[in-house]
């Protein structure tokens, strides 16, 4: 049986189709993906991201731990409320999870993990919580909401309760501002500017609700896809897992070298594979020939298999397919994939795609 | 279920046949594929020309979600394709009975239409299969 969030009666009522996702019941879409992605790109959708775990990181020695646990560092978040995007790695180098982490105080710091590993994650967690002397304690009291698209701040501020709403109106992109349990950071998983929103889940009906009156669209975990991917940005469990690195996965640009004396878990097997020249490379793709690129499909290079999709689907902004894929060094330019047996022409293109609103590559 | 057009023959895999007045067969995805599908964006058809075999194969529907496979409810010849679809995929979304038709066969077997179901037959179907 699977967890319904405390928005679950509210989805079914507003229409949304439930799908199964990562343990979680959750809305696929309400009636159409494709206009959800649009409300999105053009207005303001939120999404309720509630299966995804919050985890507090409390202890004197929190970021001392957080800088042998995580791929980035948390010694560049110097102010409270500012974000960083991170991997946690294995010793091989592989990504248990890719997350979001805060910098609340000196003894407090905040992750945002996925929901389908939430409980991998607390396991793997808890190896090194006692070194530190510090808590992770999963935050299951609270909802998350995210607000996303052109209009999205604005549509939200009403919203949201007094105390919190001046500091949400001034925040720099990737900072988050807080009042009591109300946390709200200006991040998202859209390529859009925006809110995600954690608050106390026996509020989540009613902040919900008082959104929608504002004009704010639902949006399932549909749209949430295919914008993200849009956006280039990863999906854990398509683009990375325990078997890939972050640097065959686009995300080099989250590992922190500097310091080199800081011994982060995965740190030995990433710098050995930094020099290896049969690395792969982790590319976005634009289908020119008909068809849609879907996760797993194999991509040919001068009639030679060099890689495969990890995220494929219809891009809604651009009308036409795209994906990500790792594939061999030095695949450039045009290329294949097989769709059902048959050779189709795509381009390895620069993601993202697409971000705020407008194509970020040429058709 | 919203009304089953009752001059259609239903395939389970949820095609539809017409039996037009000169002999031919209009077919397309049903209503509720195209709900179980959501929005699609890319049709596959087969050709003018392409002999068919019933329960065979023959194009392919893809949504935002996922690709699927669309059977020939009847064995025959193609005569004319839906070339709207190619532009226009959503078509089978709005009116997957009229406007989002797929294909047109000469059946090699009429007959064959008395072998698929009709509409409360398929309405019973898709009540099933949600259960």
């Amino acid at each position: 049986m699977d967890n319904k969030t405390l928005l679950f009666d509210t989805h079914k009522a507003m229409g949304g189709r439930m799908v199964p996702f990562g343990g979680w019941s959750m809305p696929l879409h309400y009636g159409s993906q494709l206009e959800e992605h649009h409300h999105v790109r053009r207005d303001a959708g939120m999404f309720d991201v509630s299966h995804m775990t919050v985890v507090d990181i409390t202890g004197e020695r929190s970021r001392e731990f957080l800088q042998h646990l995580l791929a980035n560092d948390v010694a560049r978040l110097k102010q409270s409320g500012r974000a960083l995007y991170s991997c946690m790695l294995n010793e091989d180098g592989g990504v248990v999870d890719d997350l979001i982490v805060y910098f609340v105080a000196d003894d407090w710091y905040r992750m945002v993990v996925n929901a389908g590993t939430t409980e991998k994650d607390l396991a793997w967690i808890g190896r090194f919580t006692a070194d530190y002397g510090v808590v992770a304690k999963p935050r299951r009291d609270l909802a998350m909401i995210a607000v996303q698209g052109p209009n999205a701040r604005e549509k939200t501020i009403p919203s949201l309760p007094e105390e919190v709403r001046q500091s949400a109106e001034a925040l720099a992109p990737f900072n988050a501002a807080r009042a009591a349990d109300w946390f709200v950071a200006r991040t998202g998983y859209t390529g859009e500017d925006g809110y995600e929103i954690m608050l106390p889940g026996d509020q989540s009906v009613a902040f919900w609700e008082s959104l929608a009156a504002s004009g704010v669209h639902p949006c399932g975990l549909g749209a949430r896809d295919t914008l993200r991917l849009e956006a280039g940005m990863n999906l854990y469990g398509s683009d990375m897992d325990e078997l890939v690195s972050p640097l065959e996965s686009g995300l080099g640009w989250t590992v922190a070298w500097e310091p080199g004396d800081r011994e982060f878990v995965g740190r030995g097997a990433l710098e050995a594979q930094r020099e290896d020249p049969a690395r792969r490379r982790f590319v976005g793709l634009l289908l020119t020939g008909k068809g849609v690129l879907r996760d797993h499909l194999r991509v040919f290079s001068e009639g030679e298999p060099v890689g495969e999709i990890t995220s494929g689907g219809f891009s809604p902004t651009l009308g036409r397919s795209i994906g990500l894929a790792r594939v061999s060094p030095g695949v450039t330019g045009e290329c294949t994939v097989e769709i059902r047996g048959k050779q189709v022409g795509a381009r390895v293109v620069k993601a993202p795609f697409v971000r705020f609103g407008e194509a970020r590559i040429t058709l | 279920m919203s009304s089953l057009p009752s001059d259609l023959r239903y395939a389970k895999s949820h095609e539809w046949a017409r039996k037009e007045e000169d002999g031919s067969v209009t077919v397309g995805i049903s209503d509720h594929a195209q709900e179980l599908l959501g929005d699609l964006v890319f049709v596959e058809l087969p050709e003018v020309g392409d002999s068919l075999d019933a329960g065979a194969e023959c194009a392919v529907v893809e949504s935002v979600k996922a690709a699927s496979d669309v059977y020939s409810p009847l064995s025959g010849e193609v005569l004319a394709v839906n070339g709207e679809l190619a532009d226009a995929p959503e078509t089978i979304n709005e009116d997957a009975f009229g406007n989002g038709w797929m294909f047109k066969l000469k059946p090699g077997n009429i007959g064959q239409l008395d072998d698929l179901m009709d509409a409360d037959a398929y309405a019973e179907s898709v009540e099933s299969e949600g259960h």
